[in-house]
């Protein structure tokens, strides 16, 4: 068994009287890809949110490679390794596709206090940026500006950006929602090869993906892990196929 | 250059134009002088002085508001800060524009430091309002500073002196120095919006929450953008007390800082060009109406509701829309 | 002393009232609509400059008063139609370019109108007298009256939006706008509704206070800004905290400005601390209004923003 790189204890929100996350536990093994799964709505991304900073849990502690970050800030988990893809796409909008990869380029490699020297004409962050995008094949849509990409290429952006963090464990939030087939193909090939460099944290809707890629699957349902194990398991697991699988195939 | 260089090139015809309407600008500005004296009208380079001691302001504002997405509504009170600081350095002896310069600025810094990191705490509306108030509160102590005049302000006994020259005092010596300002302030705001600081500025503007899931915390570039915004508006309040020869508290009043507001809205947010456009179109407006009628708040008024409802964007917007400018938006 | 200070707090109480009149329609526009207007202290203004023209055509104040209130609803609406209306959906910047115009329309359309020179408006007879208030001190009857009134419209709108359905939308649009919007065609009427019915009680507001100030073409600027505060320090689009706020703004204001200097006093010498008290008291209100940012960034009553 590998290391355990991010440790989920007993992580817990609610809003209101709705419990988005019931006592949530969960280990992510260094190197694997773990997916989440659970119908709409059932607190996947309120869950990705705590564990990248975003949103503080009521209770519950999140420890990141040996380190209490329960408390850190999302800039402050993204320096420690720790990069996250949105559901809704945040990109910024009026940036070009290179742009918005050199700046998180940017963010890790040097100080941004410098006021005079145009960034555009940084070397090093330029060739670093259409690395990434070289990796999610994005390459040709550089000067493009980051607002007129279409859905599928803009998903692809968003993975770039996680990439030029340099992220030792990736949290990505349905990137293969909106793409299409021969995308998404293309996706999940990327994914495969990534999982040897990056430990990763997937929720996907769709199901071919995730048995194909992941090592192992939780399954989230109203804020509670109903079941975690093995993909082998977890599909021949009657309360999962009962609670998600059945309502899939309905 | 590399090949990743020219693949920022769309933006570059945006720039390059940007960069040719603000030297269209210098240059008209650079001849009204001998203009004003072949037409044996003076006072038109007094207006031009003003106009571009404006344009300094509302540069400086267009660096939080435009860039930032920080919508100030308290920043006539670096006006103040500069003007006062000609007004007590020169009273107690001080002649010399650098120093003032300096003590206006160093004044800013620490008030928009200050101010700056409560107020940044705060978002949207709540920001507007507490900007507000605290030019309020600055506008208020000079006003109950009796020592400085108070509610009338003062009036300085001259104009400030460049290392022992008088070369204020002429009406074309004061024009030049603004000018040589006006230019310099443009020309370190451009180089600044393309850096590395001007491009995390720009960044927190488009989506806060993407500059942290980068790895940003917009706070300290904000809080920078937000003091450097506040000293280079105090050096257009050291020239707007050096050309007025006075100094008062009306130059801090939320009446200005609206005004420089719809300086940047007129001209377009967010370009640098547009807020010198905006400044130099105001001040025409404001002169030119004044002089058809005492009552010209009113047709100004009318233009400005005109606009906010008919042109979204104010004179970019409809330039772009009359398609004589090409932007990639 | 001690009755120095209830007639201040009483001073106090009724200038914060006034605040509170102007504050409660301008939190509702801020709070559902997301709209910054700043030509709402001008309609105060516009209130005490009806008020006076009435009273000089009629000479009765109660058949004056009773004229301002459909005439600055009338004016709310007016407004609501050609301008505001159209700039709902558009960014905070075109919405104070064009209220900031309209602040200059109309303050110069009124010193055209009546002139510069302040304009004062009699008291009626049954309110000019005063009652005495502990000891040889007395109050004027009309302050009182004043604060009377503005608890009942605090009352009133305190029912209003408890007790009607058009409360409950307020109230649900001041909490989550979105949930506004998904309520379909009422929307408009909603919005319309709540513009002129602010527009009405600042105009009440600035028609009530013109026999103890005057009424000129300033009015309007010193009064926006306090009910700017007052907004914030409530939180946006509390009528509960707006009213909290107002009182607390009223009241931190005027004692601020009769015993800071007296307080200081007793620390340093008598010609420092005039000036010292001069100086920090109009700055009162705003260093209270810092503070309480600082410590809660989305006002006393308001929805803390996600982050
Ligand atoms: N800020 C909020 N305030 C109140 N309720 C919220 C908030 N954010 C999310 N919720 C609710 O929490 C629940 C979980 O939302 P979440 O977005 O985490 O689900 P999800 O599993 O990601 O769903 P999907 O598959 O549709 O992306 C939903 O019922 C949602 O309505
Ligand atoms: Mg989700």
């Amino acid at each position: 068994m590998t290391d355990t790189l991010l440790s989920v204890q007993t992580l817990s929100k609610s809003y209101g009287a709705l419990k988005v996350t019931q006592d949530v536990s969960l280990d992510v093994h260094e190197g694997q890809l773990h997916a989440i799964i659970g119908p709409n709505g059932a607190g996947k991304t309120t869950l990705i949110s705590q564990l990248s900073g975003q949103l503080r849990p009521d209770s519950g502690r999140v420890v990141y490679a040996g380190q209490d970050i329960t408390r850190l800030d999302m800039a402050g988990r993204v320096r420690l390794g720790l990069a996250r893809s949105f559901q809704l796409t945040t990109l910024l909008p009026s940036f070009t596709v290179l742009e918005n990869v050199a700046l998180a380029v940017q963010a890790r490699e040097g100080s941004s206090f410098r006021f005079f020297r145009p960034a555009a004409a940084e070397r090093a962050l330029n060739d670093q940026a259409m690395a990434c995008l070289a990796d999610v094949s994005l390459a040709d849509r550089a000067r493009r500006l980051a607002g007129s990409l279409s859905h599928g290429e803009k998903r692809q952006l968003e993975l770039a950006v996680a990439l030029a963090t340099r992220p030792r464990l990736m949290l990505l939030d349905e990137p293969l929602a909106g793409t299409g087939h021969e995308e998404a193909a293309h996706l999940v090939e990327m994914f495969g090869r990534l999982k040897n460099r990056v430990t990763m944290v997937l929720i996907e809707h769709d199901m071919d993906a995730v048995f194909a890629l992941a090592d192992r699957v939780s399954v989230l349902v109203y804020g509670r892990i109903v079941a975690s194990g093995l993909p082998s398991d977890v599909r021949a697991d009657a309360k999962v196929r009962e609670a998600y699988l059945g309502e899939e195939a309905a | 250059m590399t090949d990743v260089t020219r693949t920022l090139a769309p933006s570059r015809p945006r720039l390059a134009g940007r960069l040719k309407l603000a030297l269209c600008i210098f240059a008209f500005m650079a001849v009204v002088p001998p203009v004003a004296h072949a037409l044996g009208e003076p006072f038109l380079i007094v207006v031009a002085t003003r106009m571009m001691i404006f344009a300094i302001a509302a540069l400086s504002l267009d660096l939080i508001l435009g860039y930032g997405a920080m919508v100030s509504f308290g920043h006539a009170a670096y006006l103040g800060f500069g003007a006062y600081a000609v007004a007590i350095l020169s009273r107690a002896g001080v002649n010399d524009l650098f120093l003032q310069l300096l003590a206006g600025i160093a004044a800013s810094a620490v008030f928009a430091t200050v101010t700056g990191a409560i107020s940044l705490r705060t978002r949207g509306v709540y920001f507007i309002m507490i900007t507000l108030a605290f030019g309020q509160m600055a506008f208020f102590f000079f006003v109950s500073f009796s020592a400085l005049g108070g509610d009338d302000g003062v009036a300085l006994t001259a104009r400030s002196t460049i290392l022992g020259m008088p070369w204020l005092q002429g009406a074309e010596g004061m024009f030049h120095t603004t000018l040589a300002l006006l230019v310099l302030a443009f020309a370190g705001l451009y180089r600044l919006t393309l850096s590395r600081f001007g491009r995390v500025l720009t960044g927190t503007r488009e989506s806060a929450l993407r500059m942290q899931a980068i790895g940003f915390r917009p706070f300290p570039y904000q809080l920078t953008a937000y003091v450097i915004a506040g000293c280079l508006c105090s050096v257009a309040g050291v020239l707007l007390a050096n050309q007025a020869i006075y100094v008062s508290p009306a130059y801090m009043s939320w009446h200005r800082s609206g005004e420089m507001i719809v300086m940047l809205v007129l001209g377009g947010v967010g370009s640098l060009t547009g807020a010198m456009g905006g400044a130099l179109l105001t001040i025409a407006l404001e002169e030119g109406l004044a002089r058809f009628s005492e009552h010209w708040r009113l047709g100004f008024g009318l233009i400005l509701v005109a606009v906010a409802l008919f042109s979204p964007g104010g004179l970019a917007g409809l330039l772009r829309r009359l398609n004589l400018t090409r932007d990639p938006k | 002393m001690f009755n120095l200070f209830l007639l201040q707090l009483l001073n106090g109480a009724q200038f914060g009232i006034l605040l509170f009149l102007v504050a409660a329609g301008l939190t509702l526009v801020f709070g559902i609509m997301d709209f910054i207007n700043l030509a709402h202290g001008v309609l105060y203004m516009v209130g005490g400059y009806v008020m006076a023209m009435m009273m000089g055509a009629t000479g009765n104040f109660w058949l004056s008063l009773a004229m301002v209130l459909p005439l600055t609803l009338a004016v709310g609406l007016v407004l609501e139609l050609l301008v505001f209306r159209r700039l709902y959906d558009r960014s905070h910047l075109d919405q104070v370019l064009a209220t900031f115009g309209l602040v200059l329309v109309l303050s110069e359309l009124v010193r055209i109108l009546w002139g510069s020179a302040p304009l004062s408006v009699a008291m009626p007879e049954m309110l000019s007298g005063s009652v005495p208030l502990a000891g040889p001190m007395r109050y004027p009857i009309y302050r009182l009256a004043v604060i009377g009134l503005g608890l009942a419209v605090a009352l009133g709108l305190w029912f209003v939006i408890a007790r009607t359905r058009v409360g409950m939308l307020l109230r649900a649009g001041a909490a989550n706008r979105s949930m506004v919007s998904a309520l379909g065609t009422d929307i408009n009427r909603l919005f319309m509704l709540v513009f002129a019915v602010g527009a009405m009680l600042a105009g009440f507001a600035g028609a009530i206070v013109s026999p103890i100030l005057s009424v000129d073409p300033g009015m309007g600027d010193s009064i926006l800004i306090l009910t700017f505060v007052v907004i914030v320090i409530g939180g946006v689009g509390s009528v509960k905290g707006a009213f909290c706020a107002a009182l607390l703004v009223g009241i931190v204001d005027t004692l601020g400005r009769m015993f800071g200097p007296i307080i200081l006093k007793s620390m340093m010498d008598p010609a420092a601390a005039a000036q010292a008290g001069r100086t920090i008291a109009p700055m009162l209100v705003y260093i209270l209004m810092a503070a309480v940012l600082f410590w809660r960034p989305a006002g006393l009553f308001g929805r803390t923003v996600a982050r």
